[in-house]
């Protein structure tokens, strides 16, 4: 698909943005400088005036959008998306941790002296919270793009559509429709291989499918998904409820209702394992 | 006005003086700075790593071995498929089966290798070091200047990633590699649509990489490094080779771990990784280089001789403000590198090899953009991951950093405060840092710049 041009505003109106980076991989970030092509066009149509990877040059804020990369993981973080949300208009969480707490999320499910002391010969310098949390947990966010990482087009589609004052175009049906579209047999039905696909919303581009592998989930869980439905799948497979339980839990896996599905096979794995 | 930085005089002694940057600009990562002087002599200098830390290695326990290269090459967004390589290397020879990878498969992952070093080695040349040598605060002021050079570097960016978006599906977090291989080799028609492509982006990197040598100006801070690098007998180190050194560290794959040691140094609480009985070492580009210029492809070895003499430096170098010229014959190597394979590129019999569970632990480490980045596994019968050990580049580098801004300390005290931490900040993004990939740095309490 083609992407949308960026038309520039005149020079006063330019608007004015502004890229935070938390406990995450730069990933995020990194997809907003893929967009090569377009990233000439995009530094003349909005004035980046704070972007600590790309530039030096800090300008004070109000920032008219924020795009925040990852997740909340520190007390120095949850002062830091305060003071941001009081700086930007509007403010979007871009990605995997900013809008599930991403991969480090699985400290969630874990005790955090347990983790650091596995790391760190001295554990007593880490200041970390017990967990890692999206951005919506914290403060007000107005608008999310989901993906581990985001898809550059969707920042691209985001951007073009706040500077004309319209709703961004951003796919929130499940996996399965992009995968169709592209004509590829199903990992699932026709392979007999796992598939988070029915459940996940669309946006990558079915990449995993087209590389004959089941999808894992890297946008996260679609509008209203039948999780109870993949998960009898799943079982029918031959998958252990330990092996389910890991399939929801990972780059998404503390978003509602991965968590949910991940907690629920994690009770069934324990009972299976009392059992003997 | 300019971010964070400030110097200010101490209170019980007016002649030592502290330029902090509070938090570094131009680098992946968060991290910060802070020099301490009296009048031209340091007194300490220290690079302080405040990124988050994620756990990574805990976090791996319990998952099955096959999931791995997924969940590590969200360690890093710019360097994902190093991450990859290292525990897909690693785990293979967990399990036994490291030898029978077939050479197409070893090709393709070169060839991901090569896109990843690309797309790294321009994003930091042009976009993030480049605006120091030429005075900017960054590229996008830059870019009003010198376009042409911008788009040029963009679209060899761009190069990088389609060629790991080729064989992984996307250059970020790619999904196309799996233990034992990919999950499906490339069609030969997209892998044939992207030689044009490569053929000629060798002659514009060359070009480039040429002017980089003449017309910037590098400054000079000489020291007795250890470089560190893989060392393969017959090419230039990507995936494989012994580890070795300039001053005769020479240690299988798997010894790597136990040659070196990662403590805690004397009024830092960072955890730097030093080799065992000797001290810091630095690994990357200039490491690479200067242990292995003799196995670069031809395009890039023609270009060798005309870089040392406009540098005016023949190497080995041991002044790491020439690690730019280094990333770019580097992105030479990688372009024709990647050209070579995909233009003999045929459908391979097999994408992967059969890998099956069984207990077992292995080590490798493979050269990321930055440097070796080392991985060790313990697996159990069932696949289950039992410990994990990730040894990124910049920790390695760290010490070796700060030991630089010793260095550099003299020559700053005729300086502003602007002027003395903008050299500071131009002299780390010698080392293309990468802090996110903070598996394994200890100091994480954020120290506030003063102002």
């Amino acid at each position: 698909m083609a992407a949308p041009s960026i038309t520039p505003p005149p020079p006063n109106t330019i608007p004015r943005l502004a890229v935070y980076k938390f406990s995450s991989c730069d990933g995020c970030q990194l997809s907003l400088l893929n967009l090569e092509e377009h990233l000439l066009a995009i530094v003349s149509a909005v004035e980046i005036a704070y972007f600590l990877e790309a530039r030096r040059r800090v300008l004070p804020p109000p920032y008219d959008v924020g795009l925040v990369e990852g997740s909340i993981s520190t007390p120095d973080e949850e002062n830091r998306i305060r003071q941001a949300r009081r700086d930007c208009k509007f403010l979007v969480a871009i990605g995997a941790c900013a809008t599930s707490g991403g991969i480090q999320a699985l400290r969630n499910w874990a005790n955090l002296a347990d983790y650091v002391s596995t790391v760190y010969p001295s554990p007593q310098f880490i200041h970390s919270l017990e967990t890692a949390t999206p951005i919506a947990s914290h403060v007000f966010v107005d608008y999310e793009l989901r993906g581990c990482p985001v898809n550059p087009e969707h920042l691209l589609e985001l951007i073009s559509a706040l500077l004309v004052g319209r709703k961004p175009n951003v796919p929130t049906y499940s996996l399965c429709v992009e995968c169709k579209r592209r004509g590829y047999p199903c990992v699932m039905v026709a392979g007999g291989q796992p598939c988070l696909g029915p459940v996940t919303q669309a946006g990558c581009g079915a990449l995993c499918p087209g590389c004959n592998r089941g999808c894992y989930g890297c946008f996260g869980p679609m509008e209203q998904p039948n999780l109870p439905a993949i998960a009898r799948h799943f079982e029918a497979l031959g998958l252990s409820p330990g092996e389910i339980k890991r399939r929801f839990r990972s780059f998404n896996g503390y978003l509602e209702p991965f968590k949910q599905m991940g907690d629920r096979y994690e009770q069934i794995e324990q009972l299976e394992d009392q059992r003997g | 006005m300019s971010k964070s930085s400030n110097s200010k005089t101490n209170g019980a002694n007016p002649n030592v003086r502290s330029i902090t940057v509070g938090a570094l600009a131009r680098v992946e990562g968060e991290g910060a700075l802070r020099l301490e002087m009296e009048n031209d002599k340091c007194i300490q200098a220290r690079l302080d790593i405040y990124e988050p830390p994620r756990f990574f290695e805990a976090l791996l326990r319990g998952r099955n071995f096959k999931e791995v290269p997924d969940i590590t090459a969200r360690i890093c967004g710019i360097c994902p498929v190093a991450y990859q390589m290292g525990s897909c290397h690693a785990i293979e020879r967990a399990l036994g089966v490291f030898h029978e990878v077939d050479p197409p498969i070893r090709a393709l992952r070169n060839v991901a290798y090569c896109g990843e070093w690309i797309e790294s080695h321009v994003l930091h040349v042009f976009m993030l070091h480049l605006p120091d040598f030429l005075g900017y605060e960054s590229v996008i002021a830059m870019a009003a200047d010198h376009a042409p050079i911008v788009k040029r570097a963009l679209n060899l960016k761009k190069l990088g990633n389609d060629l790991v978006a080729l064989v992984g599906g996307r250059a970020v977090h790619p999904v196309g590699i799996c233990i034992g291989g990919f999950y499906r080799a490339p069609a030969p028609e997209a892998a044939a649509a992207l030689v044009p492509r490569l053929k000629q982006a060798v002659d514009d990197m060359s070009e480039l990489t040429l002017f980089l040598a003449e017309k910037l100006t590098y400054p000079k801070l000489e020291r007795d490094y250890e470089f560190v690098a893989l060392c393969p007998e017959d090419e230039y180190p990507m995936n494989l080779g012994r580890i070795q050194s300039n001053k005769g560290l020479d240690v299988d794959q798997e010894e790597f771990g136990n040659a070196i040691e990662e403590k805690q140094v004397e009024h830092s609480t960072a955890l730097h990784a030093a080799i065992k009985g000797r001290g810091s070492y630095v690994v990357g580009p200039l490491a690479r280089l200067n242990l292995n210029h003799s196995k670069l492809h031809p395009r890039a070895a023609e270009l060798l001789p005309p870089v040392c003499r406009a540098v005016r430096q023949n190497l080995p170098w041991n002044n790491n403000f020439l690690s730019l010229p280094a990333r770019a014959l580097e992105t030479v190597h990688a372009l024709a590198v990647a050209h070579d394979i995909l233009a003999h590129y045929t459908l391979p019999a097999r994408s992967a090899i059969e890998v099956t569970p069984r207990a077992g632990g292995g080590g490798h480490g493979t050269e990321a953009p930055r440097g070796i980045c080392w991985h060790h596994y313990r697996i159990s019968d069932d696949g289950t991951v039992l410990a994990a050990r990730i040894v990124p580049p910049t920790s390695q580098n760290q010490s070796s950093i700060e030991q630089d801004l010793r260095a550099l300390a003299p020559s700053l005290a005729a300086l502003g405060d602007e002027e003395a931490a903008l050299r500071c900040e131009h002299l780390i993004r010698n080392y293309d840092p990468c802090i996110s990939c903070s598996v394994h740095f200890l100091k994480f309490s954020r120290r506030q710049a003063q102002s």
